[in-house]
């Protein structure tokens, strides 16, 4: 099995593009390396919803539930209490894991659109949550987090690329093993893997877990690599779409083609910003003529090649 | 009095969500698709009704151009976001309602930006066709109010006619129970779907202008807006009518009750928190068939 996954090539060129990826700190900008930090947390958030997605075959509208519960947790608890960030960002990470389960235990038995109106109410409440709560969570204005990982950029950069580099290789490792290939049957005919002996929830329920496990993890991250948490970054559902939209772009069911859908979508962002309103209108176009035209994303698209010749 | 208030304030915003929702759950009836562009088309409507009565003071006219933007954007929707989908041999059948959800929602995205790039971020409010205020019960309410359920309910009413009384309806009717057994009986089904989808327009176009003459809108109303006729749709039972009007009052009192007894910033919660418990206890909503 081990072998298999070394024997993709796959898996080669992502190390190779991942070393020269460490070695950008030597000559580029602080500017771009913010920039590309910010990206590599956001590769996170969609590889860990492809798992949900492109395996699970479940739409997970609230991936902010889980980001928001791992930042939101880790950043009140440094706030009142400043314990080292490590115990910080183990706490948010176990809330989001938490959380996860309160939500999919019972949105599991709900199917299509139905689970995805349940993510997607579960956020709206995290949203009202925090905005009710200002005393504790800083409201609309926001929560300060008073320690950060490092003031160096290029330190804050090699962290970020490295623990995507390390939740891309578990979350592909996961997909290509037997148990990402049952999730995969469950997803695309429950029926069936049901009546081979496999136990759809559990294997369904355990997804979600590591997909929120990933997003509760580099949200926490985060916080502690943005020194504050807000609505506007972390919860509201816009920050979700884009989770979205990078996974979809990046070719659904490749984990690794969602991490360079998400890096993609945030280098354009700030590319296009200058144009204002229609930075947003250009990506969004973009990202609906890839689900048009190529609806199996970058990735995909590679993949689909190779295999033809 | 409060009694009177929150009782005619929610009527008018019940009715409102009602119509809204009426769209949207007979677009899921008869093509199963859930169109998440939704909000920004009733956004479309309302800001278009803005420019054009601004410019021009009619605000009759106005409001009929509004209805006939959303229209073209609805029928524009299905050729360019939803046809393509869902005649795609290259995405499974089982997965296209996932591409359908993420292609409508960046098209709806794509609308609400094209919207704050042209006529800014700014709330409009859209001048009302009828002024004055009447005093019912003791509660003095602009007229406009009253004139707004009026119409929701008028609209209700002719989709109503138009579903169980007409041939049109009937094919419409029958495509949603059995498209192939239409397409046997010589329908040529895409006609159907482009009246669906035209019907829908002109339903979402009319209450995006109402709501915009009664709440005004900007283009940061379109996620909230789908997001609760979404969840008032999937409260009454998707597919059924009748449930989502239900469900549109239930959403709509709950939500004046909360405005006016708390405070406007609970607004949705007790709405959102309902929609949870029924989600777990009747998983297919209130009026939801099997």
């Amino acid at each position: 099995m081990l072998l298999r996954i070394l024997r993709s090539p796959a898996i080669w060129i992502a190390l190779i593009v991942v070393i020269i990826a460490a070695t950008l700190p030597l000559y580029v900008s602080g500017y771009v390396l913010g920039l590309l930090t910010i990206a590599y947390y956001f590769g996170v958030f969609s590889m860990a919803w492809d798992l949900l997605f492109g395996f699970a075959n479940e739409v997970n509208f609230g991936p902010t539930f889980l980001i928001g519960l791992g930042a939101y947790t880790a950043g009140i608890l440094d706030n009142l209490y400043q314990p080292p960030i490590w115990v910080c960002v183990l706490a948010g990470t176990s809330a989001a894991v938490v959380g996860g389960v309160i939500l999919a235990l019972p949105a599991l038995r709900l199917r299509g659109p139905y689970f995805g109106l349940t993510t997607l109410v579960a956020v709206l409440m995290l949203q009202n949550f925090v905005v009710v709560a200002a005393g504790l969570t800083g409201g609309e204005i926001g929560l300060t987090v008073p320690d950060v990982l490092s003031i160096d950029d290029k330190v804050n950069y090699w962290i970020a690329l490295g623990f995507m580099a390390i939740s891309g290789a578990a979350l592909y490792g996961l997909s290509r093993s037997p148990v990402g290939l049952i999730l995969q049957a469950s997803g695309q005919d429950p029926v069936q893997a049901a009546a081979l002996g496999f136990n759809v929830t559990k294997h369904k329920l355990a997804a979600f877990i590591v997909s929120a496990f990933f997003s509760g993890l580099a949200g926490a991250l985060m916080v502690f690599y943005l020194g504050a948490a807000s609505v506007g970054t972390f919860i509201d559902v816009t920050v979700g779409v884009q989770v979205i939209i990078g996974a979809v772009i990046g070719g659904r069911r490749t984990i690794l083609g969602a991490a360079i859908g998400a890096i993609f979508l945030i280098a354009m962002g700030e590319t296009l910003r200058p144009l204002g309103d229609l930075a947003t209108f250009i990506v969004s176009a973009m990202a609906l003529v890839v689900v048009l035209l190529f609806p199996s994303g970058f990735v995909g698209m590679i993949a689909r090649r190779r295999e033809a010749t | 009095m409060l009694l009177w208030q929150i009782l005619i304030d929610g009527f008018a915003i019940s009715s409102l969500y009602a119509l809204g929702a009426t769209g949207f759950t007979l677009i899921f009836g008869v093509s199963g698709v859930l169109n998440l562009s939704h909000g920004s088309l009733m956004v479309a409507a309302a800001v278009a009704a803005w420019a054009l009565g601004a410019s021009f003071g009619g605000s009759y006219v106005g409001a009929i151009f509004g209805a006939l933007v959303a229209l073209l954007l609805s029928v524009v929707t299905y050729f360019l976001v939803v046809r393509p989908l869902q005649q795609t041999k290259r995405i499974r059948e089982e997965e296209k309602e996932i591409f359908i959800l993420t292609a409508t929602l960046l098209w709806g995205i794509m609308i609400q930006e094209a919207i704050a790039y042209l006529f800014t971020n700014n709330a409009k409010t859209v001048l009302p066709i009828v002024g004055g205020v009447v005093t019912i019960a003791g509660v003095r309410t602009p007229a406009n109010e009253i004139f707004t359920a009026a119409i929701c309910w008028l609209a209700i009413g002719a989709l109503w006619l138009l579903v169980n009384r007409t041939q049109v309806g009937k094919t419409v009717l029958a495509a949603s129970m059995n498209p192939r057994g239409v397409t046997l009986l010589g329908v040529e089904l895409s006609i159907v779907y482009i009246a669906v989808w035209a019907i829908y327009g002109i339903l979402a176009g009319i209450a995006g202008v109402l709501l915009g003459m009664f709440l005004g809108v900007s283009s940061y109303s379109a996620g909230p807006l789908t997001a609760s006729a979404f969840s008032i749709v999937v409260l009454g039972g998707l597919g059924s009518v009748s449930g989502s009007l239900i469900a549109a009052y239930v959403v709509g009192y709950l939500e004046t009750l909360t405005a006016y007894l708390a405070s406007p910033a609970y607004r949705t919660i007790p709405a959102l928190l309902l929609l949870v418990v029924v989600m777990y206890i009747r998983p297919r909503g209130l009026l939801g068939r099997r």
